[in-house]
């Protein structure tokens, strides 16, 4: 004897702390039915162990209580984001992105639609009802025009509520989808044609092919405001006029197979960082205390590399170190800042308000920094800024000719590098000439001749800032 | 549930097992049957709606029912 019976679902659906073997869907609901029919694909395939499900906000929600095997909650809208990461990092899961109308094309239109379009490898179950069910029926997307909804009492006006969308056809505009069929679970006929595609789709994704879509149909006699077979009816007549049923797309045959993942490339290869492989780790040294460096500027000054430079050279000396940049919008020209905290214990903020030490490539800010110095902290700043106010109290001001040495020495550029040897030669950075230069090396690893210019630079300015902080 | 067809030396004919308690009453399947052995019953169940019962006679194990089903343990088909 065969018993025909659900399969691939839990045998109790635990939720809110009771067992229960019925699920949360309205009677007549097209979800349940969608539900069955992916349980028995995976069940029947062998790949429940394999799948991954990705689960909406909405009436499908509750999906992660009823089907055995991994399911994820994505938050509302992003289930095909999610599925990109899940696809992405475990290259043999099969992953289903299971999303309602509101989730898929309202809230989620453009997560779905750029996954989609990336070719990302998972099968996108849509459930189309033509309405948000969860939320009581409001207008979606794929309301027809002229269906009253909660939103749309007089019924949908297309000149204040737009035209239904049509979720197929438009992605069958992308070149990447495999699979795109748009099906219905109305009645009989036509769920069998439904579990013929959602087979399908899985198979896709079994098979490393790449992104498959599935637009279900799906009655919802709650907020069709009928009962289950006038809702069915209502698919089958008024919503397949809008949305015809069929394949748009299936390239199953040609399409290649997802290769093996490259092996990924380490942090330190990916940002093509050159002395990683020495780099010591950092060694705990409480005597050594914290300092706290601000350095600011106009963007295209250097000041983000300068930063980067002392905090670089302070790694190599086994510091803990953190370097947290602050810019605006613009390439060239707005005002950046960067942050350094140099520490022989481990860095709770990478923020630096009250710094040690600040460098000032211009007025604004200078205006804006120098008031929060502390006590016994240094302040150097380009000869060129007007200093409108004075520093607090205890604060030591140095004047460095950053901008105009830089240019003498015919490389204007590197005003950066001009306050890198002052800070060397006041020794705030407690960091060695050495390696204050290796760092500056470092950073123009892929420009040698920059790289040997701007130590011939450094050693130019040295003598300069002696001089001015015995001025100082 | 019914046991008709399922006795002990009797013919066994296929026939839907339905749990009437996780029947929602939505009429999907009684409208689906091609044999019209399904129908609607005057009783309550646990949750307050009246569950579908087989007729008695007139399945021949398609499984319609339980595909149109939205409830996944409402209703499964035994065929011998």
């Amino acid at each position: 004897m065969t018993t025909k019976q659900t399969t691939g679902m839990y045998d109790n659906f635990t939720r809110s702390g009771r067992d229960t073997r019925a699920t949360h869907y309205c009677a007549g609901c097209g979800h349940g039915i969608i539900n069955k029919l992916i349980a028995e694909a995976l069940a029947d395939m062998g790949l429940q162990d394999r799948a991954i499900i990705v689960g909406p906000v909405g009436c499908g929600v509750f999906g992660y209580y009823y089907w055995d095997c991994g399911n994820i909650s994505a938050a509302h809208g992003r289930a095909h984001a999610v599925a990109t990461a899940v696809n992405r990092t475990e290259r043999d899961a099969v992953v289903l992105a299971y999303q309602g109308d509101g989730d898929f094309a309202a809230i989620g239109f453009n997560n779905s639609f750029q996954a989609a379009s990336r070719g990302e490898h998972f099968a996108a179950f849509f459930v189309n009802n033509a309405i948000y069910g969860m939320t009581g029926g409001q207008m979606a997307p794929t309301t027809l025009t002229g269906m009253k909804t909660m939103t749309t009492p007089g019924g949908r006006d297309p000149a204040t509520a737009g035209l239904p969308l049509h979720v197929c056809e438009v992605f069958s505009q992308l070149d990447a989808p495999v699979y795109i069929e748009r099906v219905s679970v109305a009645d009989t006929p036509r769920i069998m044609k439904a579990r013929k595609a959602i087979r399908k789709a899985i198979e896709i994704q079994r098979d490393g092919k790449g992104y498959a879509l599935v637009e279900i149909i799906a009655p919802c006699p709650t907020n069709m405001g009928t009962d289950s077979l006038k809702a069915a009816e209502f698919c089958n007549t008024q919503m397949e006029a809008e949305f015809p049923l069929g394949c748009f797309r299936d390239r199953t045959a040609e399409a290649v197979p997802r290769p093996p993942r490259p092996p990924a490339p380490t942090p330190m290869a990916f940002f093509a960082d050159t002395h990683d492989d020495d780099a010591p780790a950092a060694e705990v040294d409480e005597a050594f205390g914290e300092i706290r460096l601000k350095f600011s500027g106009f963007g295209g000054q250097g000041i983000l590399s300068l930063g980067l430079c002392v905090a670089e050279a302070a790694r190599m000396e086994k510091r803990f170190i953190t370097w947290f940049p602050t810019y605006g919008p613009e390439q060239r020209g707005g005002a950046a800042a960067c942050s350094v905290v140099i520490s022989g214990k481990p860095i709770g903020s990478p923020a630096v308000d009250h710094p040690n030490v600040l460098v000032c490539m211009n007025q604004p800010s200078y205006e804006r920094f120098v008031g929060t110095v502390v006590p016994g902290g240094v302040v150097i700043v380009d000869e060129t800024v007007t200093r409108t106010v004075a520093p607090p109290e205890g604060v030591r001001l140095v004047i460095m000719p950053a901008i105009s040495l830089a240019a003498k020495l015919g490389v204007p550029k590197a005003a950066n590098t001009m306050m890198l040897a002052a800070l060397s030669r006041l020794g705030v950075t407690h960091v060695t000439r050495d390696n204050l230069i290796r760092a500056l090396v470092d950073s123009f690893a892929k420009r040698p001749a920059l790289a040997e210019k701007n130590v011939t630079l450094f050693e130019a300015a040295e003598i300069e800032a002696d001089s001015r902080i015995r001025l100082g | 549930m019914s046991e008709i067809g399922a006795g002990d030396g009797e013919v066994k004919l296929p026939r839907p097992v339905i749990d009437e308690d996780e029947c929602k009453s939505c009429g999907r399947c009684v409208a689906a049957c091609p044999k019209k052995c399904l129908r609607m019953t005057a009783r309550l169940n646990s949750r307050g709606v009246h569950p579908v019962e087989y007729a008695g006679e007139g399945c021949t194990g398609c499984a319609i029912c339980f595909y149109t089903c939205p409830e996944p343990y409402a209703i499964s088909v035994e065929k011998p």
